[in-house]
This record gives structure tokens, C-alpha cells and sequence, in this order.
């Protein structure tokens, strides 16, 4: 392959990967494509008001830090690498189980290696130009409030995409070669969960156990964090010394970044093909389901709810997304543990927790089951009434819910009867008003495309996280300050009057 | 059966999309007859049929399923009638005697009658060793059997199928083609869709042929002969030439 076909190669993976991304933001859309465009800008530049907020206070911040500080700003960069590993791992993923032009790349007359060089190196660019596209509010904060050495964090966020992309690529072969393709999706879609999710839950757990508080920042700034960190001149502050402007850490940083890519790269990329290939002829192993047994009597709802379970318990892609969720609770529940000792008020912190990951998780719930219908016709076509249906499915979801979220308030009513009784509404009422917005914006989907599922409606997707977020603060404020938890409820069914007006006409 | 009662009646149905797909058509299938659906792409013959199941609602006309009014009562008309499109849709995370399972709980079915119909069924389409394995490893032949099996599996009366022996192999095709005359000999009636030629004029007892939204042509093959004016004449023949006076109509 000449080095022209190559960068045509380029080009067409990077057309490929913009098409994909801009057909996530406008929901497949052509039309929408400016006021997609539009809308970012619009975003990006509100997010620079919260990262303000978050970040403003640090643009001063000069070399030589403190350990506390060096802590503080490399946690924050390792936190950012392993979100970006934890993208970068799906997009390995979806390039071996998902890409329809496999085949046709295989059977063309060119070098595999080459080729699935220049694909690897894409992954790379794409993971780099998100990572660079979310940190642009933040680094723009520092720049404008502590000068133009704040620049070099954008030269940090390229260095760690190519090193979370590098350590994607080798992760996912090698588990490829470990454990075969069939286990392999999971697995790797589970690790990219835990990864996205685990350096803060991490944190959080490590503060509860030793400073009964659920922010990490308590770890990070502790005595304890600082006597164990290493001497200042150390290469793992080269991080946040690049971050402040250190031009040497930062060549040094990127020329590692591209060194190890270039490196996987070599490595790797003769085995993608094989690995490819595998995993094509793998996609879908033949797996075994229950045990041989009779039929089940019942009614036709038990019949839609028996398979709506079945359907959620052997999907392990989305047990792998809805493991983030679950993982939140596991701090609030380790806090909850903690205070059955004292009558620590950090108690009350659970309950927004628990709220809010209620009605987040129903949210999922309600798309897989109301959109994500594999056979609608069959359904359309079974002799019974459409709202029959729909209620057996909004039951799976309430049912699941009150499975998941019970233990938890059956614990909290020991600590504190109170608490656990705002919490069994909480959790109720977000999980019901979460399911409804799904109801009322429901599309026709394969579930395949759960992870797509914020495109199809981007109303449903804000009056969802509002709901969730606006309940979580009422729930919170039930328990502190009633009178103003009476406002954020009359707010919060305000947002979900307004989302049921704009949502679309229903039968 | 009666070969006088109508099994589909379909009197005006009207759809319109973009443009006019389905035009003030009017259709009868007798009971116990294999009438095949035929037309060039986009003539109209799935939305028909997809008004008939239930899966549209169509914008004028009526559609009475064995003497039931379909769009005052459907769920009457469900009762009695199977769908199978041609892309099988079936669930990836059950096992095909699962899938029946579920199907057969849907239209109510006993598990008496259904568990054995279900494993007849599937033995009978050569699906007896995947009884147990997830449908997500299966090829698009093996989930169609899955989907057609889904769909007898309720003993229906009336059996609408589009395009079904679409990504069949020859032998899974042949188990299919005798699964429904089975069906039709037993009293059952059947609509299909097909662009197999050979499999209308083997299999159908009339064939209607589609154009633009309305019904061209419509009879048993021996009458489309006789109204093409040549007795030797295959239906492919007469189909193309339906179909261009239709075009040059149009």
C-alpha cells in the first residue's frame, strides 16, 4: 500500500468516525446538522460557567506546589486518563464486533498491517479529540484566569489520550488472546465500566473508611496522602508539572505518549487483522440457555414480564452500563454501614445518592424495555391491547427498581426510619417519573442501540437527568429544610408538566 | 372449509406515505386458500399486508379477518391471524423453544398444547439441536425458521407472510413450502409475498399482482394465461408484462 492510498485510508476513517459522531448528536438527522453545530457551541460555552466554578480558583497556582497540590492536580489528570481509557476500550471493542467493512478490508488486495495501523491511529485521534473537545472549557478557564502557560494542559490532554489509547489497544488484544472473543466483549465493556467509574468511586470509599465524608478531596489533600507520595522531582508529578507550564515535562510526556502508541502500534497492529477475524467469525457464540423445562402457565402480561427479565438478566452489555450506576451506590452503602456507630448528619448525604441513581437507572430500564423492542411486530400483532403492554413493561422496570433499591432502605430504616421512609419516596417517585418520560418519547429501537439512546431525544435525555437531579435535592432537602424542599418538588413536577406538553402526541 | 367464506376482505384500504402507497385497494382470499402477493419493489404489497396484521393503520378503507372486523376489533382479528416479515425479528437472548414460549403466552395459548406444538414445530424446520442455544448466534435462515415457527405456533387461521423464504437454503425452503401446505390442506389460510416466481405458480391457488397500489391483475394461473392471451406463457413472462403496461400506464 502506497503512502497516498494510506492517507486516503486516513481520511476515509476519519470521515467515518465524524459521520458517527455527528449522526449521535443529531439522532441520524441530516437537517439537524447546523443547529447540532450550533448547539455545541452554545454548550461548550456554558460549560466554561461550571468548570469556573469547579477550576477557577486554581489558575493562580504556581510552580514549585505543594505535595497536597501535585496530589490534587495528578489524581484529577489520572482521573481524566481513565475516562479516556475507558472510551477508548469501547472504541476498540466496537471496531472488532461492530464495524460492518471488515470484511471488505480483508478481502481487498492490501497490506493488513498497514491498513489497521492507520485504524488504530484513528482510534487514537478520536479519543485525543474528544478528550481535548471536553477539557477545552476547563483549560480555557485556566488560561484566561492564570495566563498563557495554562496552554501547555492542552499538550497534557493529547499526551494522555495517546497513552489511554495505546493501553486500550493492548488491553483489548490481549484479552482477545487470554480469554477469546466471545468473552472478550464483555469482559472489556465490564472493565471499561468499572474503569470510568472506579478511580472516583475508589476515592470515596478510601474517605468514608478513614474520614467518614464522601469527598475524595479528604484523601487527597490528608497528611497521610502526602507523607506516603513520592519526593517532588519524582516522574509522576511530570503530569501537573506539564500541566503549569513545564515545557521539558511536557516533551518529554508527548514523545512517551507517542513512543508507546507507535509502539502498540508495531506491536499490535499485524495481530488486529487475526484478531479481527476471530472475533467476526465469534460475534455471537452459541450460548445455552435455561435448563430444558416446561412451559409456564400464566397470564399474557406474566408472559411479557417473564421475558422482559430474561431479556435484562442475559444482557450483559447492559449489566456492563448499568454497573456505573450500581457503583455510585456502593460508597452511599458503605457510609450507611459506617454510621449504624454515631449519629453522623453525613448520613443524609445518601439519600440524593440514592435517589438520584434510582431514577437514572429506571431511565435505562424504561428505554430497554418501552423502545428497545427487538420484535415489534410480534408484539403489534399479539392479541392483546397496546396499554397492556405498556403496563407490563413500566411493571418490569418498577419491580426492578424496588428489587434493587430495597435492601438499601430495609437497612436505612434501622439507622433512621425517617430517612429510609423520604428515601422509599424519593426512589419511588424519581423511578416512576423517569419510566414516564420514556413512556412519552418513546421510539421504536433495537436494543442494540441503548448506548445511542440519548440521541433519539435530546428533551427526553435533559428532562430525565433534571427529574432525577431535581427529586435527589428534594429528597435531600425533605430531611433539612422542608419548606424549601416543597419549592424544588413544585419545580422539579414543573420540568415534568413541561416535558409531558413538548412530548410527542400518543395514541 | 368453505370456499365461499372470505378469510381477508379488504375494500378500499388506503395508505399514503410520501405518496400514495396503497390505493383504494380491494382484495378477497377465500378460506383455505395459498394466495400469493405479487410486485415489483415499493408496489405497495408489504404496506397492504401490514395494514391487515395491524402493524399500520390505514387511512381509509375496511379490512374484515374471517368475518371480524379488523380495525373495530383487532384484538379479535389478532386472535386468529400470524405475521412473519422478512426480517425475522425474534429476541437474540432466547432459545427458540424460549421464543415460542413467550409467543404461545402472548396469544394465550396452554402450555399443554403449546410446549408440544413448539418442539413439533421446531423439529419439523431442522431446529431440533438449537433448541436450547440463544437465538444470537443464529444465521438469518435459522431465525426465520425461528420467526415462522413463532408464527404457527398459535395455530392462526389466516397466515400473512412477507417475502418468508427470503435467506432460506434450498432444503430449509423446501421445509417451509410443506409446512404451509400442510397448513392449507388442514383448513388454514395463507397470504404470501414473494418475488420466487416459481414458488407462486407451484404453490398459490391465485395470485394477485400489485402495481403502484392497486391490484393489476388477479386469478389462478391458468386465468392470468387465458387473459394474456397465450397458454404457454410462464409467469414471470405475464408478471413483467403487467407490470410494464402498468408503468407505461402510470
Amino acid at each position: 500500500m502506497t503512502s497516498t492510498a494510506l492517507t486516503w485510508f486516513a481520511r476515509h476513517e476519519i470521515r467515518l468516525a465524524w459521520r458517527e459522531w455527528l449522526a449521535m448528536m443529531t439522532a441520524g438527522r441530516r437537517g439537524r446538522k447546523r443547529a447540532a453545530i450550533v448547539g455545541l457551541l452554545i454548550f461548550a460555552a456554558l460549560m466554561h460557567l461550571p468548570a469556573y466554578a469547579v477550576i477557577g480558583r486554581y489558575a493562580d497556582l504556581q510552580a514549585p506546589l505543594d505535595k497536597s497540590a501535585l496530589i490534587v492536580i495528578t489524581a484529577t489528570i489520572f482521573l481524566a486518563w481513565a475516562l479516556m481509557l475507558s472510551q477508548a476500550i469501547e472504541s476498540v471493542t466496537r471496531v472488532f464486533y461492530a464495524r460492518a467493512d471488515l470484511d471488505l478490508i480483508m478481502s481487498s488486495p492490501v497490506r493488513l498491517t498497514n491498513i489497521f495501523s492507520v485504524r488504530l491511529a484513528a482510534i487514537a485521534l478520536t479519543v485525543t479529540a474528544m478528550a481535548l473537545l471536553f477539557a477545552t472549557p476547563f483549560v480555557d478557564v485556566l488560561v484566561l484566569g492564570g495566563g498563557i502557560r495554562w496552554l501547555a494542559a492542552y499538550g497534557v490532554v493529547i499526551a494522555i489520550g495517546l497513552t489511554a489509547a495505546a493501553v486500550a489497544i493492548a488491553v483489548t488484544i490481549m484479552l482477545f488472546r487470554m480469554i477469546g472473543p466471545s468473552r472478550t466483549r464483555l469482559v472489556a465493556q465490564i472493565v471499561a465500566a468499572i474503569i470510568g467509574a472506579g478511580f472516583v468511586i475508589a476515592l470515596q470509599v478510601a474517605a468514608i473508611l478513614s474520614y467518614g465524608t464522601l469527598s475524595r478531596f479528604a484523601v487527597l489533600t490528608s497528611d497521610a496522602a502526602a507523607a506516603f507520595a513520592p519526593d517532588a522531582d519524582s516522574i509522576i508529578w511530570w503530569p501537573a508539572r506539564a500541566s503549569l507550564g513545564d515545557g521539558e515535562a511536557l516533551l518529554l510526556l508527548l514523545a512517551f505518549g507517542l513512543l508507546l502508541l507507535g509502539a502498540v502500534m508495531a506491536i499490535f497492529s499485524g495481530r488486529f487483522a487475526d484478531t479481527a477475524a476471530r472475533a467476526s467469525a465469534n460475534a455471537a457464540p452459541a450460548r445455552h440457555g435455561a435448563r430444558a423445562r416446561a412451559f409456564r402457565s400464566g397470564s399474557r402480561q406474566q408472559a411479557l414480564r417473564w421475558k422482559e427479565f430474561a431479556l435484562l438478566r442475559r444482557d450483559p452489555w447492559l449489566v456492563s452500563q448499568s454497573l456505573m450506576q450500581l457503583l455510585y451506590l456502593v460508597p452511599p452503602a458503605l457510609m450507611l454501614w459506617r454510621s449504624y456507630s454515631d449519629s453522623s448528619v453525613a448520613i443524609v448525604l445518601i439519600t440524593p445518592v440514592v435517589v438520584m441513581a434510582a431514577g437514572q437507572l429506571a431511565g435505562g430500564l424504561g428505554w430497554l424495555t418501552i423502545s428497545g423492542e427487538d420484535a415489534p411486530d410480534l408484539v403489534v400483532t399479539a392479541p392483546l391491547p397496546a396499554s397492556r403492554v405498556i403496563r407490563a413493561k413500566i411493571e418490569v422496570v418498577l419491580i426492578a427498581i424496588g428489587v434493587l433499591f430495597a435492601p438499601l432502605i430495609m437497612a436505612l430504616v434501622l439507622a433512621s426510619p425517617l430517612q429510609a421512609a423520604v428515601t422509599a419516596i424519593g426512589v419511588t417517585v424519581a423511578a416512576s417519573s423517569a419510566t414516564a418520560i420514556q413512556l412519552w418519547f418513546r421510539v421504536q429501537a433495537r436494543r442494540s442501540q441503548f448506548r445511542r439512546r440519548q440521541t433519539s431525544s435530546r428533551l427526553a435525555t435533559f428532562a430525565e437527568a433534571f427529574s432525577s437531579i431535581g427529586w435527589a435535592a428534594t429528597a435531600a432537602l425533605a430531611l433539612t429544610l422542608p419548606l424549601a424542599a416543597l419549592v424544588s418538588g413544585l419545580m422539579t413536577a414543573a420540568i415534568l408538566a413541561a416535558a409531558w406538553k413538548i412530548s410527542p402526541r400518543r395514541e | 372449509m368453505n370456499p365461499d367464506q372470505s378469510a381477508l376482505e379488504v375494500r378500499g384500504l388506503t395508505k399514503r406515505f410520501d405518496r400514495l402507497a396503497v390505493d383504494a385497494l380491494d382484495l378477497t382470499v377465500r378460506v383455505g386458500e395459498f394466495y400469493a402477493l405479487l410486485g415489483p419493489n415499493g408496489a405497495g404489497k408489504t404496506t397492504t399486508l401490514r395494514m391487515v396484521a395491524g402493524l399500520l393503520p390505514p387511512d381509509a378503507g375496511s379490512v374484515s379477518v374471517l368475518g371480524i372486523d379488523a380495525l373495530t376489533d383487532p384484538i379479535a382479528a389478532k386472535q386468529v391471524t400470524a405475521w412473519v416479515s422478512d426480517e425475522p425479528m425474534i429476541y437474540d437472548k432466547l432459545t427458540p423453544l424460549e421464543y415460542l414460549e413467550f409467543v404461545a403466552g402472548l396469544w394465550g395459548i396452554a402450555p399443554s398444547v403449546a410446549e408440544p406444538a413448539a418442539r413439533d414445530l421446531l423439529a419439523s424446520l431442522g431446529l431440533e439441536p438449537n433448541l436450547h442455544e440463544r437465538c444470537e448466534g443464529f444465521s438469518k435462515g435459522m431465525r426465520q425458521k425461528v420467526a415462522l415457527a413463532g408464527a404457527l405456533v398459535h395455530s392462526p387461521r389466516l397466515i400473512i407472510l412477507d417475502e418468508p423464504l427470503t435467506g432460506l437454503d434450498a432444503l430449509s425452503a423446501r421445509h417451509v413450502k410443506g409446512l404451509l401446505g400442510e397448513r392449507v390442506r388442514a383448513g388454514c389460510t395463507v397470504i404470501m409475498t414473494t418475488h420466487i416466481l416459481e414458488v407462486a405458480e407451484r404453490m398459490a391457488d391465485r395470485i394477485g399482482v400489485i402495481a403502484a397500489g392497486r391490484l393489476v391483475a388477479e386469478g389462478t394461473l391458468a386465468e392470468l394465461r387465458q387473459r394474456s392471451g397465450n397458454n404457454d406463457t410462464s409467469l414471470e413472462d405475464m408478471f413483467i408484462a403487467l407490470v410494464d403496461a402498468e408503468a407505461a400506464v402510470a
